[in-house]
């Protein structure tokens, strides 16, 4: 088991080393001077030049590399260039709604798409199970914002129940947070428990067929034993796939829906720096994104080897 | 008083008949082996009596234990019967067991649902119990998974738990089919010993009538669902008064008789090869010592020969068929056909590659079932430099089908439309279309049924005799190789112990390992029936 968490956690480093060298080349080194393409068309070359070594360009690509790299490691994501602001501290207040949402997303997608997966499973072929499959088919295909308009629509409006949007920050309380995300939370994971509830179902078909369920059953364990006792945690193993990428995905890809309830998330933090061409921001929040998805599947892997004694072992 | 009683039982899945009133009694301390082809409805019995059948299964009849009715008997109650009452081992003991928990927690398991006993007695009872079945604590710790033990091992692990309560009645489905030679033995010695110690009933399932002669008192032979004969032990075989039973006994003792090898140089030169397999690593910088999969094995087939090769599993036979396939690279050693090496840098030379063909076990996963018929055959015609002309090839197709004993239209159709033998005809046929120096079987006809299993054989021996060909055959199953071999290896932990004429390495076995292989086999001896009638 240690061996594996060290080999894990080496290709965890080396993941992060080789996504920041592309990050960096790609941004810094791509065709294009980044103070040019921040400035526009029309820059006077005073500004130019002025920028160019605010931004610290007129040093070395190595340096600038380890200079940039360094700051990261200590906290240091340098300074907007729009704002005027760190962008530790910018990304630090998203990443505040972001995670949180993310999480709550997560955790909502997790608790529908297990026990609905389990139950379509249990029942497979029959009503049912037909209904189940044909709820997350329709899950699927909805767009999220379209959910969120609806969930703004009948609970926001026409119920008052919670806000249409916006955020009031966890320094009101956290039952006035948790109350603001939890439309987008369910926007979000609609979609998303359908996917996994599909996952689930055949995973679990899938292991059901197994011999090791037959022995079970000759144990003298009825059906719902065998699913839950043996079946679950076998099932499980592709399910944590896609509860990481689904993760990746919540974490920085939903600024459609923090569109759609006005919330400042990384997201729209990313879509806003674009707009405005401030690099320095744009560079070091895909960096952190890349940090967070390595995060996870370090956790994933992680999760793997805690279900299956297998991997343990074999690494 | 009979233990298990099953009157008329018939079993239907959707239109097809399953099992056509089927009756059987079994006493206690009873072994009833359930005998015959696969579909003849062995597997389903035992399905039927665990009450365990598909779904949407129809049954009829009367089955009763001890006098209860478990026909109609509910859910609940079956469930607290089944493990209690019957214990039931399957055949495949690599996926028999839950890869997710531990040996102890899935013994222990039977122990706690029954008798509602805590963890630590259970975990207890279940160490005595897997001590019983020969996997003592101190080597077998409780806390092993199932990956970390051997296909043996594992099927001690399954009967464990299917004896923890000391169940009524056990049913064994297949338990040593897929075991080699030396472990089916040591299985069969404990599952018998298991049913006279504790008085247990026993059925066991199997399709090998060599195992079933040896362990039953009381044999049933079934066919299309039925029960065609059922007698003692010594009483059926010594009558076989059913015309199935003695097609049966007759398609298991199967000979054929093969041309005499040409005399010739050699055709297949491997000398003094090696290959290691890196060991497993132990820390940063250490590794185990590297597994010596084979050892300077070195051995000559001539052309026309055709030499056997057996051994336990994970003796090196596997290995060796790579390399000579060109597959895998040795450590040192030469491999060469007919003076050119199979490796050329490293890579397969294909000039060599089109004289050497290879007919596997499986003869449902080893076909894309894309494919027609037609191209799985003519696959290796690719190998060739000039490639035939397609009206060239749907000749070789039609030659290469008629040979094996099917015909050149079945070229049109897909491989699922066939039955396991004609789709081991096929992958013959696929070897044969380039006329290859070499044929390796590789355990080829090892899953077929046995009358199936006779016509192959019979097959393999008329092509011998139309186009002189070549094999190296590897089986576990003696009987066959002691058939289709004029001469025989024997391989033990990557070496070639033993080898010489089939006949005299089988009468007179000099090295132990050898020695040992034939004293585990099951042998089928048959008193001579009255009407002996050929098939």
């Amino acid at each position: 088991m240690l061996r594996y968490f060290i080999k894990r956690t080496g290709s965890l480093v080396l993941s992060l080393a080789v996504a920041s060298l592309i990050i960096f080349t790609v941004i810094e080194i791509a065709p294009g001077d980044p103070a040019s393409f921040m400035l526009g068309l029309n820059a006077q070359p005073e500004t130019l030049a002025a920028l160019r070594s605010e931004l610290g360009l007129d040093v070395p690509k190595v340096q600038r590399y380890l200079a940039w790299t360094g700051g990261m490691l200590t906290g240091d994501f340098g300074t907007s260039y729009t704002y005027r602001t760190p962008v530790s501290q910018m990304v630090a207040d998203r990443i505040g709604v972001s995670l949180p949402l993310a999480l709550y997303a997560l955790a909502l997608a997790i608790v529908i798409a297990i026990p609905a997966g389990v139950f379509a499973a249990g029942r497979h072929g029959r009503v049912a199970d037909t209904g189940v499959m044909g709820a997350t088919q329709l899950g699927v295909a909805v767009p999220n914002f379209w959910f969120a308009m609806m969930l703004v629509l009948v609970f926001a409006i026409q119920w008052r129940w919670f806000p249409a949007g916006g955020f009031p920050g966890w320094d009101k309380g956290l039952g006035a947070a948790v109350h603001a995300l939890t439309l987008p939370a369910i926007a979000l994971a609609l979609p998303q428990a359908a996917i996994l509830t599909r996952v689930m179902r055949s995973s679990l078909l899938e292991v059901m067929g197994e011999d090791f369920m037959r022995t079970a059953r000759a144990k003298g364990l009825s059906r719902r034993q065998t699913i839950w006792r043996h079946g679950l945690r076998n099932a499980f193993i592709p399910v944590l796939t896609i509860i990481g990428l689904q993760f990746s995905f919540l974490f920085a890809g939903t600024i459609i829906i923090e569109q759609v309830f006005y919330l400042p998330g990384l997201g729209r933090l990313i879509f806003q720096s674009i707009s405005a061409r401030d690099l320095i921001v744009v560079e070091s929040v895909v960096m952190l994104v890349v940090f967070a998805v390595i995060m996870i599947n370090f956790i994933v892997d992680l999760a793997y080897a805690a279900v299956d004694p297998r991997l343990r072992s074999r690494t | 008083m009979s233990l298990l009683q099953i009157r008329d039982l018939t079993v239907r899945i959707g239109d097809t008949l399953v099992l056509d009133r089927i009756s059987l009694q079994v006493a206690p301390g009873e072994i009833l082996a359930l005998t015959g082809e696969s579909g003849s409805g062995k597997s389903m019995t035992a399905l039927a009596v665990m009450q365990l059948l598909p779904q949407g299964a129809g049954i009829s009849g009367e089955i009763t234990l001890s006098g209860e009715k478990l026909t109609g008997m509910d859910e609940a109650a079956l469930c607290r019967l089944r493990g209690r009452d019957i214990g039931m081992v399957f055949q495949e003991p690599m996926t028999a067991l839950n890869p997710v928990q531990t040996i102890g927690a899935q013994v222990a398991e039977s122990i706690r649902l029954h008798e509602g006993t805590g963890p630590a007695e259970a975990a207890r009872r279940a160490a005595h119990l897997l001590d019983r079945v020969g996997l003592p604590a101190e080597k077998f710790p409780l806390t092993r998974y199932p990956h970390e033990l051997s296909g043996g091992q594992r099927q001690r692990v399954v009967i464990a738990m299917a004896i923890a309560l000391r169940p009524k009645l056990l049913i064994a489905d297949e338990p040593t089919t897929a075991l080699d030679v030396t472990t089916q033995a040591q299985i069969l010695d404990l599952l018998k010993g298991l049913a006279r110690e504790y008085d247990t009933g026993l059925i066991m399932i199997t399709h090998d009538l060599a195992v079933v002669s040896q362990i039953a008192d009381r044999i049933a032979v079934m066919k299309d669902g039925q029960i065609v004969e059922t007698a003692p032990t010594p009483q059926l075989l010594a009558e076989r008064k059913h015309p199935y039973t003695r097609m049966l006994f007759a398609a298991s003792a199967h000979r054929v008789s093969l041309p005499d090898v040409p005399p010739g140089p050699p055709l297949l030169r491997i000398s003094e090869v090696s290959r290691s397999y890196a060991g497993a690593r132990q820390g940063l910088f250490a590794r185990a010592a590297p597994t010596r999969a084979v050892r300077n094995v070195s051995l000559d087939i001539r052309r026309g020969e055709r030499v056997g090769l057996v051994g336990e599993s994970g003796c090196g036979k596997s290995t060796l068929t790579r390399a000579i396939l060109g597959l895998d690279r040795v450590d040192s050693g030469t491999i060469t056909l007919d003076g050119t090496p199979v490796l050329h840098d490293g890579r397969p030379d294909r000039a060599i590659r089109r004289r050497l063909q290879v007919v596997f076990q499986d003869p449902f996963g080893s076909f894309n079932p894309r494919h027609t018929v037609g191209r799985l055959i003519t696959e290796p015609c690719f190998l060739q430099e000039t490639q035939m002309s397609a009206a060239r090839r749907r000749e070789a197709t039609a030659a290469a089908l008629t040979d094996v004993g099917l015909q050149p239209g079945d070229a049109e159709r897909y491989i699922h439309e066939f039955s396991g033998g004609q789709r081991q005809r096929i992958a013959i046929a696929r070897a044969l279309i380039l006329r290859p120096d070499l044929i390796i079987f590789d355990e080829a006809v090892s899953a077929l049924d046995v009358s199936v299993r006779a016509r192959i054989l019979d097959l393999l021996a008329d092509l011998c005799r139309t186009y002189e060909l070549t094999w190296l055959f590897i089986s576990h199953d003696l009987s066959v190789v002691r058939t289709v071999a004029d001469r025989v290896l024997v391989m033990q932990a990557g070496e070639i112990v033993e080898q010489g004429p089939t006949e005299t390495v089988f009468r007179n076995p000099s090295h132990s390992c050898t020695k040992e292989l034939l004293a585990a086999a099951p042998v089928l001896n048959l008193p001579p029936a009255e009407s002996e009638l050929r098939v």
